[in-house]
């Protein structure tokens, strides 16, 4: 007979153990799917990690992936941490996109700077403003956020399409003949592409070091002021924190539209690092947003870890870019990440609760994390 | 007349509603139980590429080969919610997370595309595809024509399918436990029922509805393998479920409702009105927030409103 019994103690070095055999057991799950398929897994395994952070110019890519699943992660690690489910992340990163976008075109021809903190500025306002959505509905009606943001996701991708593929709008380059046979974003004024560091030849964007900033931020807010220790109690307990007269709806909203902030700016982040535009295609098809949750959980909502996590899996995600093609096993990546986040979930078990074997009466929970 | 706005919109809108109806269904039932499975759109793409994968492999006459292809897409469907089950059940994960994992596991940029791409399935047209059943005469017929007796059989089956899970949930013992499981796990298990194996049970079934969702595209509506060719219908049937108040037969309505929203810009475009498809296409994720807004009254929510336990895991020992 088997039982499961919560731990009293978590010891620490399972915060380090489980992770890492998660991954570990998710490589041997996705060897037996290679196998099965006829795939060589070594050899593949091997060319994914060269395309990730081996090969020339690998790294400069990993961050251009890795960039964007920071600001979700961190969206969604923060939220999370307060049991306040936004996976809206991927909406609220559509609206700091065109939010920054917006101003871009319309600062055009202003000083550098002022254009670039105008852009973070709004990035981050467009992100805010759309999660709050969801966050004024949940504190004031108690509507299920997690729908809310969800649906909001769908919503706000159709106003990006159409504010590029079927309409006239302010956004999109309307001046050539080619730019009315293939729509597409009006390109965004030099004054708003954001500076980057080249570092051993490694071209690190603004972007992540705002990320990086950002995650030190939150870190602080969260675990050194009194806001961050409301939030984790109304997280843990909001029947608690309600009872200790903290102003629980409040805090909803402010996490809610904190959350969307740092989306918006991954959003922001995309027009001034990367694409320079408006670009519904690319922001769509990566699925930022969603892939933000999943390094969020996989870092369990500590900010130092989702920035690490996101590097890990962007690196996985640039791979599978620059793989893609005859000879590599398509959607690999994709079922490599589903694998990791599958083995992760599972091995929280073992951090949370002890297995035991009855019979016998040993505890054989290290031995089966 | 039968070219009228009007019929075109609501046989197409039967057509296009089929497969969230489906994949609602299923859905339904995992969520009655307490679990909110958000993979919905990763075990339809899965179906789609098994059953697409089935009906090229078996030799059979057509309607054999079809219903195998069916079959096989609820089966591999059902094995990968049996994957998330074993994850948010037995190893009380955040079913949120689950969901999107499952989501990216086996979506766009994941299984599915391995598996079509494997099997090489994107080069060849489906063998068989689902047919109208009703002889053309009947078809022709003016406005029930098209909209009742111009559909595949799939679209038949499903009214069966809403039929029986209606009857299941307010007529039997089971349905009655299901409830009780999603409104109150913690009572359920003192009343004696197995709140894990009705989980289970449920979650399975949702994905092997799932899976014939997924089926539908591939063998009827886009009749060939196409990564991604559910294009987010798994999202709206996730809303549709919301929609609907977790109740079957206004599943049906809605998915009809959201189904034709999707035929809508198509069909006006065809009456020389073009309107950005954009705009129709946003109403039933709107609409489902509105309806979920509607429903958060605390009166409301008790008759409406969602399973008391939907998304949080039991654990006897901590009730």
């Amino acid at each position: 007979m088997i039982r499961i019994e919560r731990r009293l103690e978590q010891p620490r070095w399972l915060f380090v153990a489980v992770p890492v055999l998660s991954i570990v057991i998710a490589f041997l799950f996705a060897t037996v799917v290679l196998l099965a398929t006829h795939h060589p897994p070594l050899h593949t395994f091997r060319r994914l990690f060269d395309a990730a952070f081996l090969d020339n110019g690998a790294l400069t890519e990993t961050f251009v992936s890795a960039t964007p699943l920071m600001f979700t992660g961190l969206a969604a690690a923060v939220a999370f941490r307060m049991n306040l489910f936004n996976i809206g992340g991927e909406g609220q990163l559509y609206t700091g996109a065109i939010a920054g976008a917006t101003v871009a075109l319309l600062l055009a021809g202003a000083p550098s700077p002022l254009v670039i903190a105008a852009m973070i500025l709004a990035g981050a306002a467009g992100g805010a403003l759309l999660a709050a959505i969801p966050g004024i509905l949940r504190a004031f009606f108690s509507t299920n956020e997690i729908i809310t943001s969800l649906m909001l996701n769908y919503v706000v991708a159709l106003f990006l399409d159409y504010l590029i593929f079927d309409s006239h709008s302010y956004l999109r380059d309307t001046s050539g003949f080619e730019a009315s046979v293939f729509p597409q974003g009006k390109t965004l004024p030099d004054e708003a592409t954001w500076p980057s560091w080249t570092i051993h030849g490694v071209v690190v964007p603004l972007g992540a070091v705002v990320a990086v900033v950002l995650a030190c931020a939150l870190w602080g807010l969260y675990s050194r002021t009194r806001f961050g220790f409301e939030v984790k109690v109304i997280g843990d307990s909001a029947r608690a924190g309600r009872y200790a007269g903290m102003r629980t709806r409040r805090k909803i909203l402010a996490v809610m539209c904190l959350s969307g902030a740092i989306a918006g700016l991954g959003g922001a982040s995309q027009d001034g690092d990367f694409r320079h535009q408006l670009d519904p295609r690319g922001l769509t098809q990566a699925n930022y947003g969603y892939a933000g949750i999943v390094v969020a959980a996989l870092a369990r909502y500590n900010p130092f870890a989702v920035v690490l996590i996101a590097f890990l899996l962007g690196g996985l995600q640039n791979a599978g870019f620059t793989l893609q093609g005859a000879d590599f096993p398509n959607g690999l990546v994709g079922v490599l990440q589903g694998l990791i986040l599958f083995c992760a979930l599972g091995g929280e078990l073992f951090v949370r609760y002890r297995v035991r074997f009855d019979r016998r009466q040993t505890t054989t929970a290290e031995s089966a994390a | 007349m039968n070219n009228s706005l009007l019929v075109v919109v609501l046989a197409s809108g039967i057509a296009y509603g089929t497969p969230l109806l489906y994949a609602a269904l299923g859905e339904l039932l995992a969520e009655r139980s307490g679990v909110l499975n958000l993979g919905v759109e990763g075990m339809m793409l899965v179906g789609a590429v098994m059953g697409f994968w089935a009906v090229q492999r078996i030799h059979a006459v057509t309607w054999l080969a079809l219903l195998g292809a069916i079959v096989v897409a609820a089966l591999a469907s059902a094995v990968l919610a049996a994957v998330y089950a074993f994850l948010v059940v037995t190893l009380r994960a955040n079913q949120i997370v689950s969901g999107l994992a499952l989501t990216i596991f086996a979506g766009v940029a994941g299984l599915s595309s391995y598996l079509g791409n494997d099997l090489e399935l994107a080069k060849s047209p489906a063998r068989h595809q689902f047919q109208e059943v009703f002889p053309k005469s009947w078809q022709d017929l003016p406005v029930v024509g098209p909209i009742l007796f111009g559909q595949s059989v799939l679209v038949y089956a499903s009214w069966v399918c809403v039929v029986l899970v209606a009857l299941y949930l307010t007529r039997t013992r089971f349905g009655l436990n299901v409830r009780a499981v999603g409104e109150s796990p913690a009572s359920a298990d003192a009343m004696g029922i197995n709140v894990t194996r009705y989980r289970y049970v449920h979650t399975l079934a949702g994905g092997a509805f799932a899976g014939v969702a997924g089926a539908t595209f591939s063998l009827s509506i886009t009749p060939q393998w196409v990564a991604g060719l559910t294009q987010g219908a798994g999202w709206i049937a996730i809303a549709l479920v919301i929609f609907s108040f977790w109740r079957p037969t206004l599943c049906l309505v809605g998915a009809y409702f959201f189904g034709a929203f999707t035929a809508l810009p198509f069909a006006l475009q065809g009456h020389g009105v073009t309107v950005a498809p954009e705009l129709f296409q946003s109403l039933p994720y709107v609409m489902t927030v509105l309806a979920l807004v509607l429903v958060s009254s605390r009166a409301a929510r008790l008759r409406f409103g969602a399973p008391a336990a939907l998304g949080t895991p039991y654990v006897r020992e901590e009730r």
